[in-house]
């Protein structure tokens, strides 16, 4: 690497952690590189991130990376090994299983972005004002959220989706509704511990009311933990909605969705054991990301264990 | 100024009732330095807190300017009364830097000018343009009371109510911090209302003082009475022999006073 | 009281290795302990409490210790190994520190852990052992101490809590205690209650005591000699009945800026004089 490079780097390290930033967003942007610098530390973090970050290319290529239309059968193709031609073998109706799998993670990260909006949001609006607020709002969200908490996931899920008809909208509901309880909890957990602190009784004394003090005070030191909550979640999200795919709740045929294409492998689990085994090994392998990504990102998000924060 | 006429506060209910404050009266003239000093449980910080409104919970009369203070407090108090709090590391939010913690009360009451407004009060405390756009963990602990300092002043109250302000700082940054009060004091005529475990802080920046133990005033005292030895009440006494220094003769006469009724 | 060392230290050096960079918490520091009361004052940061850590051997990686020479009557505590060093720890040299909230465990009784710290260091009954533990509470003043040995740490006030400590860490007869600010988070009063016992304890048994503190008045009023110290050095090191003769600038500086009740007032009192630090402060120490 020629010296240029190596100071100009080495310059702009220094400008993003100089001690003395002359705007907002040279001070933001200080704290994000020393997340990432702790973060880039960890190889088990970069893995994860590696994962979820092919994921997401995979995704936004697909046309470009499945030579085969995902949907179309071709059944004179059907139930072939892997080969040069298929790197996956087909399936049942002779469709190529590597492109199936390539549009099968657009269908995961739609599920999985979709279910983390809705969840994420409502949970720390609910946990915070219930924390914040206390009294009676408390008692009646927390016995709102005990409710939904009360159930299985999935069998919650099952039954939305019963009740909604199948489809991967509603099964996407179905998660979100049953979802976003845990989140209510550390949101108002991470509330009520900060909401004696000098800091919110001195934005209290200076006049502010209950939306501004929740929103510009509580929120951001709620969302770490819920960030890497969500993110630890992901991997039981995508087992779900491959759960409702299975049963044949979640996207419907001729879809790519992982769960449904593992569900109608399993006939020919035997002899031809790469058409359930594929879409399974795809689940493992995002799932492992993002609990590798959750499980550093705590260690990064962690104010007591980063440096100086 | 201030008017403070059988405050009582009391924690719980029933027998496990704890009555950190009871019926306290004291007043504060326009311009003066008041301290509250006691040890801890004595209810000094306690009354603080009803004065300023962050505890609802208080029985008793309470008046600032001579308007009668009820169970809430609107902006224009908050214009008139701010407080100091007194650990550094916990009355700064963390992830706002300082430019948006002294930005939020100008913000809040539509003052209008705030980059004029923060600029002039960081040097009012002492602190360079360098440090507007840190976060507080990247300040030293004097710093981040100067902020402490800077964002109570910035709505330009006329009483500031210090719980403790320095108790939480090395000595000599003590020194700095407390020289700044002073100041500020007189260059913007303050009220004090010093709230401190410290007799010498005390001596060194009020002129009255009252004396809380368990709870009640023992004893109301000028700093002048104070620095002649001549306290009256036998806790005061105690207090004053202990702030001495490691006195052995001394400690063995120590008593307990223990709260009376 | 005997001059003869109890504890030795020369050049001893404290590092820290963090991601931003190598941080030197101790720089060569240098003294000797007698059976006496040496008071170890610093501000934040100055290195005092490493010093206390370091010389237990309590530091952990990523700190490194290293020193010329850090000897214990006799004993070369650098040669130590961790086993060796267990049997020093509690039973020659004891620490006390600054929160019995934190240095008491929350689940166990008084007595128990009383007990724990005397049997750790030798067999003896129970019985025995539970009265030496009542012996001991006696000792430190706690006044029934037969309800106090059946308490959780929760359900004692502060004073008491560090009172529990002190007997923890000499119910074992060590022969040097390390008290890390043991009463910085203590009402004035029970402060000095506490340090009076303190007091009595170690000249009773002809103890030596190294105390860290930040209160450099409270420290010149309660031992024998005071090592004054700063980023990570020794400024000076005097008589705690001369330390009004003081030479170090740091140290005079120390002693000026403290608000006395003698001095001045709001109105008519001029201003606290205000430290100015010497960078040369950092680059030598004693």
């Amino acid at each position: 690497m020629s010296t240029a490079v190596q100071d100009q780097r080495r310059s702009r390290h220094d400008w993003l952690l100089s001690d003395t930033p002359d705007s907002r967003t040279q001070a933001r942007l200080g704290r994000a590189y020393l997340a990432w610098l702790s973060f880039r530390r960890n190889r088990l973090a970069m893995i994860g991130l590696i994962i979820v970050l092919a994921m997401v290319i995979i995704a936004a290529l697909a046309p470009w990376l499945a030579q085969y239309n995902p949907t179309v059968p071709i059944l004179r193709d059907r139930l072939q090994p892997a080969s040069a031609a298929h790197w996956f073998g087909t399936d049942g109706l002779g469709r190529d299983i590597f492109s199936r799998v390539v549009y099968g993670t657009r269908l995961t990260l739609y599920v999985v972005l979709l279910v983390a909006a809705i969840t994420a949001p409502v949970g720390l609006l609910i946990g915070t004002l219930s924390g914040y607020v206390g009294g009676w709002l408390d008692t009646v969200l927390m016995r709102i959220t005990d409710v939904f908490l009360a159930f299985p996931k999935l069998i919650l899920a099952l039954a939305f989706v019963s009740a909604l008809g199948p489809g991967i909208e509603n099964a996407i509901l179905a998660i979100a509704i049953t979802s976003w309880p845990p989140y209510a909890r550390i949101a108002r957990a991470e509330t009520i511990t900060i909401r004696d602190s000098d800091f919110i009784a001195a934005v209290r004394l200076q006049g502010a009311g209950t939306a501004r003090i929740v929103w510009s005070h509580v929120v951001p030191l709620c969302t770490s933990s819920l960030v890497v909550r969500v993110t630890l979640d992901m991997a039981g999200i995508i087992l779900i909605a491959a759960g409702l795919g299975f049963l044949g709740l979640g996207a419907q045929p001729p879809l790519p969705e992982w769960g449904a294409m593992i569900s109608s492998g399993r006939k020919f689990l035997l002899d031809q054991w790469w058409v359930a085994t594929v879409p399974g090994i795809a689940i493992f392998v995002v799932s492992l990301g993002f609990n590798l990504l959750g499980d550093v990102l705590r260690d990064v998000l962690d104010p007591k264990s980063r440096d100086g924060a | 100024m201030i008017d403070v006429d059988d405050l009582s506060v009391t924690f719980g209910h029933g027998p496990a009732a704890v009555h950190a404050v009871r019926r306290v009266s004291f007043h504060v003239a326009n311009g003066e330095s008041f301290g509250l000093v006691g040890e801890s449980g004595s209810g000094k910080s306690t009354v603080l807190r009803a004065l300023s409104g962050l505890n609802p919970n208080w029985r008793g009369h309470m008046a600032v300017t001579g308007q009668a203070l009820g169970r809430r407090r609107d902006k224009a108090f908050y214009k008139q009364v701010q407080m100091v709090f007194q650990d550094p590391y916990s009355s700064l939010h963390p992830r706002h830097t300082i430019d948006r913690i002294l930005a939020e009360p100008i913000a809040i009451h539509r003052l209008g000018e705030a980059d004029r407004r923060i600029a002039e009060a960081l040097e009012a405390v002492g602190l360079g343009s360098q440090f507007r756009y840190r976060y507080p963990h990247q300040l030293s602990g004097g710093q981040r009371q100067r902020v402490a300092v800077a964002r109570a002043l910035i709505l330009e109250p006329k009483v500031l109510l210090l719980d403790e302000p320095t108790s939480a700082l090395d000595v000599s940054v003590q020194a700095e911090v407390l020289n700044l009060l002073r100041r500020l004091k007189t260059e913007q005529g303050l009220t004090y209302v010093l709230v401190s475990h410290n007799l010498s802080v005390v001596a060194h920046m009020c002129t009255r003082l009252a004396v809380m133990n368990h709870g009640a005033v023992v004893e109301e005292l000028t700093v002048e009475q104070l620095r002649a030895r001549a306290p009256t009440h036998p806790y005061t006494k105690q207090l004053l022999t202990a702030s001495l220094g490691y006195d052995r003769a001394a400690i063995d006469r120590f008593e307990d006073f223990a709260a009376n009724g | 009281m005997s001059q003869q060392s109890l504890l030795e230290v020369e050049d001893l050096h404290v590092d820290f290795a963090t991601p931003k960079g190598l941080v030197q918490a101790v720089r060569g520091v240098s003294f000797s302990l007698g059976r006496e009361k040496l008071g170890v004052v610093g501000e934040s940061g100055s290195g005092k409490s490493v010093t206390g850590r370091a010389i237990l051997k309590l530091v952990r990686p990523p700190g490194h210790v290293r020193a010329k020479r850090l000897a214990f009557d006799g004993i070369d505590l650098q040669g130590c190994d961790e086993r060796a060093m267990r049997t020093v720890r509690g039973k020659r040299i004891s620490m006390v520190m600054q929160e019995p909230k934190f240095s008491l465990n929350p689940v166990m009784t008084v007595g128990a852990q009383i007990a724990e710290a005397y049997r750790v260091h030798g067999q003896a009954s129970a019985a025995d052992t539970k009265r030496r533990a009542l012996e001991m509470l006696q000792a430190v003043r706690i006044r029934d101490p037969e309800r106090v040995y059946a308490a959780y740490p929760h359900e004692v006030s502060g004073g008491m809590g560090q009172r529990i400590m002190i007997a923890m860490m000499l119910i074992p007869n060590p022969d040097l205690l390390i008290a890390d600010e043991p009463t910085s988070a203590l009402d004035v009063t029970v402060q000095l209650q506490v340090l009076a016992i303190l007091d009595d304890l170690v000249s009773q048994r002809g103890m030596g005591l190294i105390f860290i503190s930040h209160d450099l008045s409270l420290v010149a009023s309660f031992c024998d000699r005071v090592m004054i110290m700063y980023g990570g050095r020794v400024m000076e090191v005097c008589d705690a009945k001369h330390l009004n003769e003081a030479r170090h600038p740091y140290t005079r500086g120390l002693l000026n800026c403290l608000p006395r009740i003698e001095a001045g007032g709001p109105d008519g009192g001029a201003d606290l004089p205000v430290l100015r630090r010497d960078p040369a402060w950092l680059e030598q120490g004693l």
